[in-house]
């Protein structure tokens, strides 16, 4: 393999229904960085059916070539045509690097196109440098959050990451860039389509993104029960913020997985982030520790929260979320 | 039916601490477990199994102390187990693991091949898909239901962020399953005693059909770079006091960063 003939920065753009998501506009955004130090090129690759008049908007975002890849085989998700698609492109193009959100679609992709292309796959990135000799060097957690690894791809390109949504930053759409606009044909092989999507369903209608919250109130193992969690929505409505929970609540069934913060749960980084009850595994701490304030109140003074807190309250959760509640309602 | 499940040993991450002072992991007294998407992975194949009567393998690749989850898998009712291991297997990054497997899988006989979604330890959930991807078998991850239709064909639940997909899937294909899919079932106490008494089959480099270049640190697309304990930050204030005066800092500190006017 030789490197020199691989080229560009390569970002999946994920849409779902049409919509690109989020994680697509920041892993651009970093794309955007990252070339402009390689001295390199962005291309956001935009599969899907019906799409391309959203091309355009991508190159405000920082990409330098949109690659549009509609077609009826790519007008919902499944594994093989969208693994198919970014193939072609892969050994066409040549990429030097390729950037997936780290979404239950993009780990479902990710994988098998780095299998396929017989490549190096980081997961789960939280930092995306330039290396001395012009590699890749992406970070991420490992062993659970405990340990962070720095990872390579030397020999083989394309250099590919998932990035978890939130953790990167979309750069503010800038108007007056200008890119081109490429419609690219994938020629399918369908003998090897076995999956067959036969219905997505939505289970929550007015689903919330707890990553878009200013402010965070969120409860663990010390609000106890239902009662507690009412209190934390009467405090959340005052404050006009969501409510999340650590792995431990959502597991109890006192509320939707959505909401999870951490490791298995959601990146978030809000203003504020209220950690009420919460012990504050390393699980827990990975998925919030970005967050401009965090406010930890807890019964124990050794709960290791308290180390990423900003301020810390040792007592009774459930207590002062009521007085404070009623505080803030005066 | 036949079923093989993969299965790995992992450190249980929940366990594992960091010491404040020297910002290292203590890893002593952490113990080993069965990965617990894995585990989900083979109650899924196990309830099969209950009820219409499949066959089911483990196969695992890891060190030698990794033959304690094959005898735990024994107890929990499976009908063989494989124990992948070879100097060769070393240093592998999920790519090279994969290839590792596949190449064992490859002597196998199979409707459904089972892995969990991702391992505690790496959580990158890229070794079932690569694995298929080695096969040219279909994939389903985060894989929560499976009900097979007959006639070749599974009808699966896959959940996504939003809620869940239903997909058709022919098989023979490859899931990776979330551990909230079910509740694995305990050892049997009968289970436990024969456990140690059954085989398991060792299986290194020469029982397996696999390219010798795409193996181990040689097979590794990746590499670490540098590992690192995560870098704390410096403790904020912590207070003990009465619920009022709690309250009051608090609502102060909220005005202080202008969250409240």
């Amino acid at each position: 393999m030789n490197l020199e003939e691989y080229k560009g920065i390569y970002v999946f753009i994920e849409q779902r229904e049409g919509e690109i998501q989020n994680v697509a506009l920041e892993l651009l955004g970093q794309a955007r960085k990252l070339a402009d130090e390689l001295n390199d090129k962005v291309y956001a690759m935009l599969l899907g059916h019906n799409i391309a008049d959203q091309a355009q908007s991508l190159i405000a975002r920082g990409a330098d070539e949109v690659i549009v890849v509609d077609a009826p085989e790519l007008a919902e998700y499944t594994t093989e045509p969208y693994t198919q698609a970014i193939c072609q492109i892969i050994e066409d193009r040549k990429p030097d690097s390729m950037l997936i959100g780290a979404t239950t679609l993009g780990r479902d992709l990710g994988p098998r196109v780095s299998a396929r292309a017989a490549t190096g796959l980081t997961a789960d990135c939280t930092k995306i440098e330039v290396g001395k000799n012009n590699e890749l060097l992406m970070t991420r957690p490992a062993f659970g959050g405990n340990l962070m690894a720095t990872i390579v791809c030397k020999n083989h390109r394309p250099q590919m990451g998932t990035v978890r949504p939130g953790v990167l930053f979309a750069m503010d759409a800038d108007e007056s860039r200008t890119g081109e606009v490429v419609n690219y044909e994938v020629k399918f092989n369908s003998a090897k389509f076995k999956v067959k999507l036969l219905e997505t369903v939505k289970e929550d209608t007015d689903l919330i993104d707890i990553t878009e919250a200013r402010i965070l109130v969120s409860g663990g193992r010390g609000i106890g029960n239902q009662e507690g969690f009412e209190a934390m929505d009467g405090l959340a409505d005052v404050l006009d913020a969501e409510v999340s929970a650590s792995r431990a609540m959502v597991d109890a069934g006192y509320i939707g997985h959505e909401r999870q913060v951490g490791q298995t749960g959601k990146t978030v980084r809000p203003d504020l982030y209220f950690a009420f009850g919460i012990s504050g595994a390393i699980q827990h701490v990975a998925g919030m520790e970005e967050s401009d304030l965090i406010i930890a109140v807890n019964k124990d003074k050794d709960a290791p929260i308290f180390q990423v807190a900003d301020l810390g309250i040792v007592g009774d959760a459930k207590q002062i979320i009521k007085k404070l509640t009623q505080q803030l309602e005066k | 039916m036949n079923i093989v499940v993969c299965i790995k040993q992992v450190p249980d991450t929940t366990e594992i601490k960091i010491d404040p002072k020297t910002g290292t992991l203590i890893r002593d007294g952490v113990p080993s477990i069965m990965n617990p998407d894995d585990k989900s992975g083979l109650e899924m194949a196990l309830q099969l199994k209950d009820e219409q009567g499949a066959h089911v393998t483990v196969i695992t690749m890891g060190p030698p102390q990794a033959d304690l989850i094959l005898r735990e898998a024994y107890a929990m009712g499976v009908d063989r187990a494989i124990h992948l291991t070879d100097r060769k297997f070393a240093g592998a990054d999920t790519l090279a693991t994969s290839h590792a497997l596949a190449g064992a899988l490859r002597k196998i006989d199979f409707d459904l091949l089972i892995t969990g979604r991702q391992a505690i330890d790496g959580d990158t959930a890229q070794v079932g898909p690569q694995i298929a991807e080695h096969l040219d078998l279909p994939q389903v991850s985060y894989l929560e239901d499976l009900k097979f239709d007959g006639d070749k064909t599974f009808t699966m639940k896959r959940h996504i962020e939003e809620g869940y997909q239903m997909l058709q899937v022919e098989a023979p294909c490859v899931v990776t399953v979330l551990s909230s899919a079910n509740s694995p079932r305990y050892m049997s106490v009968g289970g436990i005693v024969d456990a140690y008494q059954k085989e398991v089959e060792v299986w290194g480099f020469n029982e397996i059909e696999v390219d010798e270049k795409d193996l181990g640190l040689k097979g590794s697309p990746t590499s670490v770079h540098k590992a690192f304990a995560r870098g704390l930050k410096p403790a904020g204030e912590l207070y003990e006091v009465e619920t009022d005066e709690a309250v009051g800092i608090i609502i102060k500190k909220l005005k202080e960063k202008f969250i409240l006017n």
